[in-house]
């Protein structure tokens, strides 16, 4: 990495660390390669043998005329002075430039549907499957991380599926086409200009590995710099709060100094490269003027060439850098492709944790009866979150869970909805063991409230919309007025019209709390989970949202997860948990008459308040 | 062209480089025009001359030209980019430090995702254009007027001939670039659309599964992922349609040479070298032509880019040092005298008439429900934003007489939603007073009540934190936060929310740390927990911008209003519980 600029170094320049992707190129993979390969399968009888069809046409005419220019035009027609054989050659060749015209026409446009097509099923095809991918896959990862892999990995394919595949078929028949031509013409002079052929693959390959290489440590600087950016910017108030404003401006020049040197550095190696490869293209050119002018000399009959051989051998000389060149790309191409297929399919091979069993039930109506027979479960085969737990809970009732961080709380509620299954024993509703119920009709009766509910970009309507995508305006409306939303929803610029999105601001935290309990009661759920549904917010909303409350969970059987004991006390059934165990439950009040695990937490909770 | 006069000052003083390589450009030009006439020289002169005791010399004169060429080409491009690249690199750091100086209220209302565009995209365009585009522009021109030079001077009539068709390859170009540029950005448009469409499913994840809402998902997600292909096939469509036809001119004037130019030679108006010279020289001037499109549209991308730039450059910070600030040590007295705040013209004032005195060292709670105007209180003793009217007051002087460091680095805060940075626990800590002591950060980190968790941590102070402190739970990352607020040893501390997004015993744990850390500091603590401020010295309680009650906890709690209301709530199953106890 180059150091900091001639300045006096600053001691802040390793302020800040950011984790880079590294790998952007791997080595060449036949296996992977066949299974991207795969996704040519459906268009392999339409756009992939049309497309191979007019790119033949056009390059076929792409030798053909220079040949004809040289060998008939300048040999036979204008040697021999024959202007009608001139006139005819002239539409000919202007016959053959349509039929090249109309060849490009369509491979540019086979190529791409053939291309986009591919993309297209590909992204379908991850996105699809990652929305299917486990709670465990996306705790493990950060959003991110997810996000680069489905835009910009699968871009980087966009490339070798569009032109990629087509240009290098095409440049295969151009490069063999090219110098079976010349070796017909006069093997000699081709044999003699074939000696920079090694040089230019040199150039290719070694060259361009070495300029590749300059950019990469060029792309891998800027990452850093822009990581950077994106997170000063978005801690910005917190530097200002601590004014570290110069230090941080230290610290950017040294990232900024890095990328400014790595670019440096890159850029005069790129600028080798034009000058070597037409100082390669110059010996062809000065062996085809000594020794060309050499084999005219000599003339035909001995063995030599013609003046039109010799046109045509300038011409294909020309012609020769740009297959080879992108071939050198091609192979680029391939190896950045490899690296983004591998991070593709690890993606796809990543199996969802819950399994959908054949011909399994499906829900149409569900009651709500939840039963618990001798559940155990554990994360990871160290730590056991549930120990065979046994619970019933009726249709239409509301039971809370009540214990510490990491008694298992959520747990329960994760298993209902089948995020996970139990290690041991069985989770039953209305009697069909989950395991053997199809997950969609399973979770479309089950509506979670969590915490931190996310808006999505759109208008409130739209997010509400979210729990019932077939709701009208109206329901929705009536919706936000049960659970009352629509006070403050009204009060909005534009009310329900209004644009929101998860960075921003217009909505409070109990606002948006209040709309994600619109959007399960229009799901209209059988089976209703608040998963600390009410923490974040001030009293005076989470008095109103207790009232919302009441009317979302009629009729509905609810499982409330609270830290907050001042929540749940109208719960029917308590079951206060510690360390993945029962230890008793029973309604508010029969527990405070106990007087025993309950009693002391909401005991030592008035504590804790009193003591800070 | 004003707005690249604006941004001189970052590209001019390198102009030696620019100069330079336009200077390298002209031998580059001059010498790529010159092929064609070897070419000629060697049919005309040494083959149908029959003097091949001119090959060497031909040879040796065309080696030595490329190998000019070859240096020039060099110097061309190196320099070139060499004036983008220097350019763009003093414009990053004075982005760079400006946006550090832009206050709150610039930021209330700019995009995270807007500003870095600018920086990445725009940065970029006007790298391109400095680096290639204008240059290109020069180039183009100067190529096309050597060649037709040359071709002039070989040959008038068949220069005209050959050159017929150059018009409609003009129409052709300016159609083309007129479409291709609205479709490219359509293309963008929807990409970047997709990608906010897989990143809030991403984000909100947790919320698709809970409502069960995948295929939902997947029905809006292929929506916009056919939108993104179609857009891109309609780009591909103009590019099929346009491109070969520009191939098909190009190739037409080969056609009008070999017919018009054999005629010639024939006629023996024309050598036959010229008339291979002229095949080369057509596409000298046909390809650049091709390109002419793409490079004017570059120029117009860069004013815009560049115009973007400028509004960041020139972004008015509201917040400014006056030159006689003082650095002088806070001791921490806080005075409100008849504040008034307006964040905008269009909005109600955020705070009305605030008035109240807080002595240095007794602690203030701010109560009231979300966007009564607690926070701003709290921003404005940083001066964060200016009061509208009235005066904040730090030990008997407004705050806009100090330095801004001084001011902030008197104060403490720790917010409801702690952001941390991509570095170690050790250096988050330190984040605000780099130069302390490893044994200050320990100390730091052991008041917040972090010192445990750290230690236990596989690499303790040094476990580097990534994206957003990811790694760690809402507790400890408060407790980080409150440590760093710790570490700069303020004369002030603000706790805005800090304990609202933690459970009941981390809360405990927090409260118990922060009583420690409160002593000997005035303090502010906004709360929605009656438990989290009870102790302070005086209580505001605040509605819609102003104060509707005060006094302490003893007070307010008789009194009848708000605060007894939220305590009453909050505290309605103590009441039994004593019961139960007693009976």
């Amino acid at each position: 990495m180059a150091k900091g600029s001639n300045e006096v170094e600053s001691k802040h320049l390793q302020r800040f660390h950011y984790t880079l992707d590294q790998a952007i190129e791997k080595p060449f993979n036949w296996k992977q390669m066949w299974r991207l390969l795969v996704y040519l399968k459906p268009y392999s009888k339409n756009y992939l043998p049309a497309a191979v069809i007019a790119m033949l046409i056009s390059t076929a005419v792409r030798l053909i005329v220079p040949i004809l220019i040289g060998k008939v035009a300048i040999d036979v027609a204008i040697a021999d002075k024959d202007i009608t054989m001139l006139t005819y050659l002239v539409i000919g060749i202007g016959v053959l430039y349509l039929l090249s015209y109309v060849g490009n026409v369509y491979r540019i446009k086979w190529v791409n549907i053939l291309g986009q097509n591919v993309i297209y099923d590909i992204r379908q095809h991850l996105f699809s499957h990652i929305q299917r991918l486990s709670h465990r896959f996306f705790d493990s990862r950060s959003a991110g991380s997810i996000l680069v892999r489905i835009m910009n990995d699968i871009n980087s394919l966009q490339e070798l599926f569009t032109n990629g595949i087509i240009n290098l078929l095409m440049d295969v028949v151009t490069l063999v086409g090219i110098i079976v031509i010349l070796f017909v013409l006069s093997p000699k002079l081709a044999l003699a200009i074939m000696v920079i052929l090694p040089l230019m693959f040199y150039l290719t390959t070694k060259l361009r590995r070495m300029i590749r290489r300059s950019w990469q440590s060029v792309r891998i600087q800027q990452s850093r710099m822009n990581s950077h950016l994106n997170e000063g910017l978005q801690g910005m108030r917190i530097t200002q709060s601590f004014s570290q404003e110069a230090e941080n401006g230290e610290y950017f020049h040294g990232v900024n100094t890095d990328n400014f040197n790595s670019w440096k550095d890159a850029t005069k190696k790129s600028a080798m490269f034009r000058p070597f490869v037409e100082m390669s293209n110059a010996i062809g050119t000065i062996i085809l003027i000594a020794y060309g002018s050499y084999l005219i000399l000599v003339g035909v009959e001995n063995g030599g060439i013609e003046i039109g051989d010799f046109v045509t051998f300038a011409f294909f000389i020309g012609m020769f850098w740009d297959p080879i060149s992108r071939l050198g790309q091609m192979y680029n191409q391939m190896l950045m492709a490899m690296a983004a297929s591998e991070r593709i399919f690890e993606f796809l091979d990543e199996r969802p944790n819950v399994k959908e069993q054949e011909g399994a039930h499906e829900f149409i109506d569900m009651i709500g009866d939840i039963e618990f027979d001798k559940v155990e479960f554990s994360y990871d085969q160290e730590r056991i979150a549930l120990h065979e737990i046994s619970i019933h809970i009726q249709a239409g009732q509301t039971i809370a869970l009540v214990g510490h961080t990491g008694s298992g709380k959520s747990t329960i509620a994760n298993l209902i909805s089948r995020f996970y299954d139990p290690t041991k024993g069985t989770v039953k509703i209305d009697g069909y063991d989950l395991k053997q119920v199809t997950l969609a009709s399973l979770r479309s009766k089950i509506s979670v409230v969590l915490q931190d509910t996310f808006i999505f970009s759109g208008t409130i309507m739209e997010n509400i919309r979210f729990g019932n995508p077939n709701a009208t305006n109206e329901e929705v409306i009536q919706a936000a007025k049960v659970v009352g939303a629509d006070e403050f929803i009204q009060r909005l610029a534009n009310g329900y019209e209004t644009e929101v999105e998860e960075r921003g601001n217009i909505l409070s935290a109990g606002e948006r709390q209040l709309l994600s309990f619109a959007r399960a009661l229009l799901a209209n759920p059988s089976i209703l989970i608040l998963d600390e549904a009410t923490a974040s917010i001030d009293t005076e909303t989470e008095v109103k949202i207790q009232e919302a409350l009441g009317r979302l969970l009629k009729g509905r059987t609810a499982i409330i997860i609270a830290h907050r004991l001042s929540t749940i006390r109208e719960a029917d059934t308590i079951f206060v948990l510690e360390q993945g165990r029962v230890l008793e439950s029973g309604s508010h009040e029969e527990l405070m008459d106990k007087r025993e695990e309950y009693f002391s937490l909401v005991k030592s909770q008035f504590q804790m308040l009193d003591a800070m | 062209m004003d707005t690249f006069k604006k941004l001189k000052q970052f590209f001019w003083p390198y102009k030696k480089y620019f100069l330079l390589s336009i200077f390298f450009l002209f031998f580059v030009t001059v010498i790529t025009v010159v092929y064609p006439i070897i070419l000629q020289q060697t049919i005309d002169i040494v083959v149908l001359a029959d003097r091949y005791e001119l090959i060497p010399y031909i040879s040796a004169v065309f080696l030595l030209l490329m190998i000019i060429k070859g240096v020039a080409t060099f110097y061309h491009q190196y320099l070139g980019d060499l004036f983008g690249i220097t350019a763009v690199y003093k414009l990053r750091d004075e982005l760079y430090n400006k946006l550090q100086k832009l206050s709150f209220k610039y930021y209330d209302n700019a995009k995270t995702g807007d500003i870095m565009s600018r920086l990445t995209a725009d940065v970029e365009g006007f790298r391109f254009f400095l680096s290639f585009g204008f240059s290109e522009l020069i180039r183009i021109v100067l190529l096309i007027v050597v060649s037709l030079s040359v071709m002039f001077y070989f040959s008038t009539p068949l220069a005209l001939v050959t050159m017929a068709a150059m018009p409609f390859l003009g129409v052709v170009v300016y159609q083309f670039d007129k479409r291709v540029h609205p479709a490219f950005r359509k293309i963008r448009k929807s990409f970047g659309r997709l990608n906010t469409r897989v990143q809030e499913n991403i984000s909100g994840m947790n919320t698709v599964k809970s409502l069960s809402r995948e295929d939902f998902e997947i029905g809006r997600f292929s929506n916009s992922n056919d939108n993104y292909r179609q857009n891109y096939l309609k780009t591909s469509y103009i590019w099929s349609k346009y491109f070969p036809l520009m191939e098909f001119i190009g190739n037409f004037c080969a056609i009008a040479l070999l017919a018009y130019g054999g005629y010639l030679v024939v006629d023996g108006q024309l050598s036959i070298g010229a008339l291979v010279a002229f095949f080369s020289l057509v596409w000298y001037i046909m390809g650049p032509l091709m390109n002419l499109g793409f490079v004017v549209n570059q120029f117009s991308q860069a004013k815009a880019s560049a115009e973007r730039l400028l509004e960041i450059l020139e972004a008015k910070e509201d917040i400014t040092e006056e030159n006689t600030a003082i650095n002088q040590r806070i001791e921490g007295s806080v005075t409100f005298d008849h504040v008034t705040l307006t964040y905008s013209k269009d909005d109600d004032s955020a705070l009305k008439d605030i008035s109240f005195d807080a002595p240095s060292g007794k602690v203030i709670g701010l109560i009231g429900s979300t966007g009564s105007g607690k926070t701003s209180i709290t921003q404005l003793i940083t001066r964060f934003y200016e009061p509208e009217k009235g005066e904040v007051r730090i030990d008997g002087r407004p705050v806009s007489d100090y330095q801004l460091k001084t001011l902030r680095k008197a104060i403490g805060f720790v917010l409801q939603e702690p952001f941390l940075f991509s570095t170690s626990i050790k250096a988050n800590i330190a984040y605000g007073a780099p130069d302390v002591s490893e044994e200050q950060i320990i100390d730091a980190a052991k008041r917040a009540q972090a010192h445990d968790f750290i230690m236990k941590m596989p690499n303790g102070y040094e476990t580097m934190l990534g994206e957003r402190g990811m790694g760690l739970s809402g507790g400890q990352k408060q407790r980080i936060a409150i440590a760093r607020a710790i570490c700069i040893n303020p004369s002030i501390l603000v706790l805005d929310d800090a304990t609202s997004a933690v459970d009941m015993e981390t809360e405990f744990k927090i409260q118990q740390a922060l009583k420690e850390v409160m002593k000997g500091r005035t303090s502010f603590i906004i709360a929605h927990r009656i438990s989290s401020l009870k102790h302070a010295d005086e209580i505001l309680v605040l509605e819609d911008g102003e104060v509707i009650e005060r006094g302490t906890h003893d007070f307010l709690v008789e009194n009848q209003g708000t605060y007894q209301r939220i305590y009453n709530i909050q505290y309605r199953d103590r009441e039994e519980i004593m019961k139960r106890q007693r009976a």
